[in-house]
């Protein structure tokens, strides 16, 4: 019998460490089955709101329900080994002195012997290490460790997995096919998950649902179409992708005027007209047309494969990024034509200088 | 689901009972572990606050002054040869290429299984007036002109000998580590390898050949066996004979107290030396660096230099011991010997036992709790290993035996009984001075194996619905065996060698393998003392073995 409840609902959590406040007042609300992502800057708080939830620390205000039951309130606290949470480490943290196969069934000891060999073996095969199942953690590589720590902590079917920098440990080469291979695992098993990370890259390859954290609170919770062209505030334009800030005037008819010309779609903008605004653009809403009669001079070129990344200096000095095929192979100096391509205009206020 | 949850403790109710809560059992147990070195030492240090005129100055005039000057000579002699002795096999060692590399690399460390004062007495025995050698020297030469062995200069050639090797394995350690990345650096900047070693990799290595020096300083402080050899009266053997000989008590224990703080002071500078210890890693030490080639007469003077170390170091005492053992064995190796060795053996079991629980309950405060309090409460009780036997043995006597007198007076005065006393026939005493004593050497060995488990090993396991003793059961346990094992085995063997305290606080005729080495050493019987010292110098292989597989590399 399926519940729709949601598995986990945070609700106004803190967290604070002395006088260091962590986690201030956090909300979120996870449903069943996603994957979501905690996404944000060493020392937002992150970690500390996954050891919250996992129950290895206790919360100082709010309250932690998972489903449907309350977990941890700034007086109640059910200990971590009662909440059926499952958790990969960020280091792994297998033990050193048990098999894989062991790791694996170290959560099981309720279970019949038969029983646990039979979980042991359906996730081996789960994440493809069926042959390793003998070898201790020593003797596997680190993608290796890494997949029987996620086994691990799927032996006992948990609630809810936790993953904290599940990748970090790993070479970036490999991390891209980590990625696909652990949300594929997480979502045959049909657990819910909630993973922290600083690396958007995984995030996006991993999460349904992303949240932005930025001084222990959500900036926003959202999938990764909308972190990108939807961004809530200037914290999350800036943390997530590529792009620059150009002022404008917001005119009558959701359009803003600019430098570069008017900027028409759907409009998102502090105010309804007359305001001077901040509008975002990324390398993407600038386009290369060398009919165009508007032109900016190169003067930095990133070469990325299918694309070049190029920094272009408009006749103001204002600066903005194109992205572009990269048979457009332009020098620095040279002057290229370009326009504008957006179907819809970002705009927050003014940033003030001090 | 109520009982699954605990409320978060907020009141601050009082009574003792809720600071025993907060204290937690695991701190606990390590405040009475700590109790068993603080006690002793505060009775030792008490002394001094109130001497007695009678007897400070009976020491002032008669023992204090050559006691201090026999005790500096001999830390001088030894720091400074075991210094160059160490180093300079070390670095040979470490950075060289000569002739017998290899082997001279862990063989050096081989006379670390030799106790000093059976090196000692083996070079009494054949350097003596009457030995073997000297015999031939004037029966070739008819010259009465030999070197004496029985003096300052003997007694520190024997312990340079016997400490050496701490030096040499700390030194070369540090050589090894410090990696090729530094003197590269310094060979790019125009030193040859000869300049960097002088101006690059020694400067480096200081603090680590500091420490090891200072150990060595400790180990001629707490030296009771071999001055004994000698008849060489430092503060060990002062204590040893106004307790013995001039049976009183509180000389000897204003000696302790002397001799203890003596030895913080010293302490205070390893601490020193250790504090700095921090700066020498420039990179993973790369293993494979390329050595100094010592070419031709070179390499084989460094081969020569280092045989000879060997040889009177470890070989010839072995084998004379071997020599003396198979003329004597036949008459010595009765029933009264394999009480000694079973003495020894379970005395050395349950130290190594008691020291084995104590050290992880300790390794285990410091891993639950890891706040000031704790960790002072940890470095006290391993301090016994600065504090030399006899110091100990005084210091744990008196408040025993301060003990039993009030049981005897509480029996007889308040119930009318007449009881003899209790503990000081026992061997309680003589095992928690031991235990004090060997503390370090099993804490060491566990909680390093401790430090290895991260944090986040004891989260997954909890998260995995493992907790409280499952979890030492289940993770730790498994884990630290090893080290515990290692722990172990060190204390096993340390206990094997020890002789002050075995000798000054066992029950009356309970003789062990070194106070029988101690007893026919003192009657000059030399070759019958080397039955029961070999004994104690196969148990010392052991560790010294183990060492040696970590030198190889």
């Amino acid at each position: 019998m399926q519940n729709d409840k949601p598995i986990l609902i945070l609700n106004n959590i803190s967290q604070r460490y002395g006088s260091n406040t962590v986690v201030d007042g956090l909300s979120l609300t996870l449903e069943r089955g996603r994957i979501g992502c905690l996404l944000g800057p060493s020392g937002c708080g992150k970690t500390t709101v996954l050891r919250c939830i996992a129950g290895f620390e206790k919360i100082r205000a709010g309250d932690i329900r998972l489903d449907d039951e309350v977990v941890s309130t700034a007086q109640l606290h059910v200990p971590p080994e009662k909440r059926r949470i499952g958790m990969v480490f960020q280091d792994y943290a297998l033990f050193p002195h048990l098999t894989a196969q062991q790791n694996i069934g170290f959560g099981l000891h309720k279970l019949s012997r038969s029983d646990r060999q039979q979980r042991q073996d359906e996730l081996l095969t789960l994440i493809g290490l069926n042959d390793a199942g003998k070898l201790y953690p020593h003797q596997l590589s680190g993608g290796q460790q890494q997949r029987i720590a996620l086994a691990r902590a799927l032996a006992p079917r948990p609630k809810l997995l936790l993953l904290d920098e599940p990748f970090s440990n790993l070479d970036i080469s490999l991390r891209e096919r980590l990625c696909n291979d652990v949300r594929e695992i997480i979502k045959r098993e049909g657990t819910t998950a909630l993973m922290v990370t600083h690396d958007q890259h995984e995030a996006f390859a991993v999460a349904d649902d992303i949240a932005i954290m930025h001084h222990g609170v959500i900036q926003q919770w959202d999938s990764a179409y909308n972190l990108y062209h939807r961004p809530a505030n200037r914290f999350v334009a800036d943390f997530i992708g590529k792009g620059v800030f150009v002022q404008g005037v917001v005119l009558e008819g959701s359009r803003v005027e600019t430098e570069l010309g008017v900027l028409e779609g759907e409009l998102h903008a502090p105010c309804a007209r007359g305001c001077v605004v901040d509008v975002l653009l990324r390398p993407d809403d600038i386009v290369h047309d060398d009919a165009s009669p508007q032109t900016a001079v190169v003067i930095g070129k990133a070469f990325q494969g299918a694309d070049i990344l190029y920094t272009l200096r408009l006749p103001s000095s204002m600066q903005v990024l194109a992205l572009v095929p990269s048979h457009h192979n332009h020098a620095i100096g040279q002057a290229i034509g370009i326009r504008l391509a957006t179907d819809h205009v970002i705009a927050f206020n003014p940033e003030v200088v001090e | 689901m109520d009982v699954s949850t605990t409320p978060i403790a907020s009141s601050s109710g009082a009574g003792r009972l809720s600071v025993l809560r907060t204290l937690g059992p695991w701190r606990l147990v390590a405040l009475l572990i700590t109790l068993l070195v603080l006690v002793p030492i505060s009775v030792v240090l008490s002394s001094l606050l109130n001497p007695e005129p009678e007897i400070w100055n009976h020491l002032v005039e008669n023992v204090l002054a050559d006691l201090a000057i026999n005790t500096l000579w001999l830390i001088a002699g030894v720091a400074s040869g075991t210094l160059v002795l160490g180093v300079s096999l070390a670095w040979l060692t470490a950075v060289c290429q000569f002739p017998g590399r290899r082997l001279f690399a862990w063989a050096l460390l081989l006379p670390l299984a030799v106790p000093a004062y059976v090196t000692a007495f083996v070079a009494v025995g054949l350097l003596d007036f009457t030995g073997p050698l000297q015999t031939w020297w004037r029966a070739e030469f008819g010259l009465e002109q030999f070197p004496e062995i029985r003096s300052r200069g003997g007694v520190i050639a024997v312990m340079i000998l016997a400490f050496y090797p701490y030096v040499y394995l700390i030194a070369r350690n540090a050589f090894q580590t410090q990696g090729q990345r530094a003197m590269e650096a310094a060979q790019s900047l125009g030193l040859n390898r000869w300049g960097g070693f002088w101006r690059v990799s020694l400067p480096m290595a200081r603090p680590w050949i500091v420490g090891g020096v200072m150990l060595v300083v400790m180990e001629c402080l707490a030296d009771f066996g071999t001055v004994a050899v000698f008849n060489y009266d430092t503060f060990t053997s002062g204590i040893y004979k106004a307790w013995y000989s001039l049976f009183s008590l509180p000389a000897a224990s204003q000696l302790a107290s002397l001799l203890v703080i003596i030895v913080f002071a010293i302490l205070l500078l390893e601490q020193q030396a250790r504090a700095r210890m921090s700066y020498t890693q420039i990179g993973r030490g790369a293993a494979q660096q390329q050595r100094i080639q010592l070419h031709g007469w070179r390499g084989w003077l460094v081969t020569l230099y280092a045989s000879v170390i060997l040889l009177i170091a470890f070989i010839v005492p072995v084998m004379q011991l071997l020599l003396w053992t198979m003329e004597y064995a036949l008459n010595d190796l009765d029933a009264r010997y394999f009480q000694f060795l079973w003495h020894s053996l379970l005395l050395a079991t349950l130290t190594a036992v008691a020291v084995g629980m104590t050290a992880l309950v300790l390794a285990y405060a410091g891993r639950r709790h890891r706040d000031l309090p704790t960790r002072v409460l940890i470095r006290v009780s391993t301090m016994g290993y600065a504090l030399p036997g006899p110091v100990l043995a005084v210091g744990t006597f008196i408040p025993i035996a301060w003990f039993d007198n009030l049981l005897i007076d509480t029996a007889q005065q308040w119930f009318n009984l007449e009881i003899s006393q209790l503990l000081q026939g026992t061997l309680i005493t003589m095992l928690l001075a031991l235990i004090v004593r060997f503390q370090a050497v099993g804490f060491s060995s566990i909680d390093g194996h401790m430090q290895r488990i991260t944090t986040s090993v004891d989260d997954a396991a909890r998260s995995l619905g493992c907790s409280g003793l499952n979890l030492l059961r289940r993770i730790h346990l498994p884990i630290l065996s090893g080290g515990i094992f290692t722990g172990m085995m060190l204390v096993f063997v340390d206990v094997m060698k020890e002789m002050p305290i075995t000798l000054m606080t066992r029950p009356f005729g309970w003789d062990t393998l070194a106070v029988r080495i101690f007893e026919l050493t003192s009657e000059g019987e030399w070759q019958r003392a080397a039955l029961p010292a070999i004994a104690i110098v196969i148990a010392g292989l052991l560790p010294t073995l183990l060492l040696t597989r970590h030198a190889e590399r």
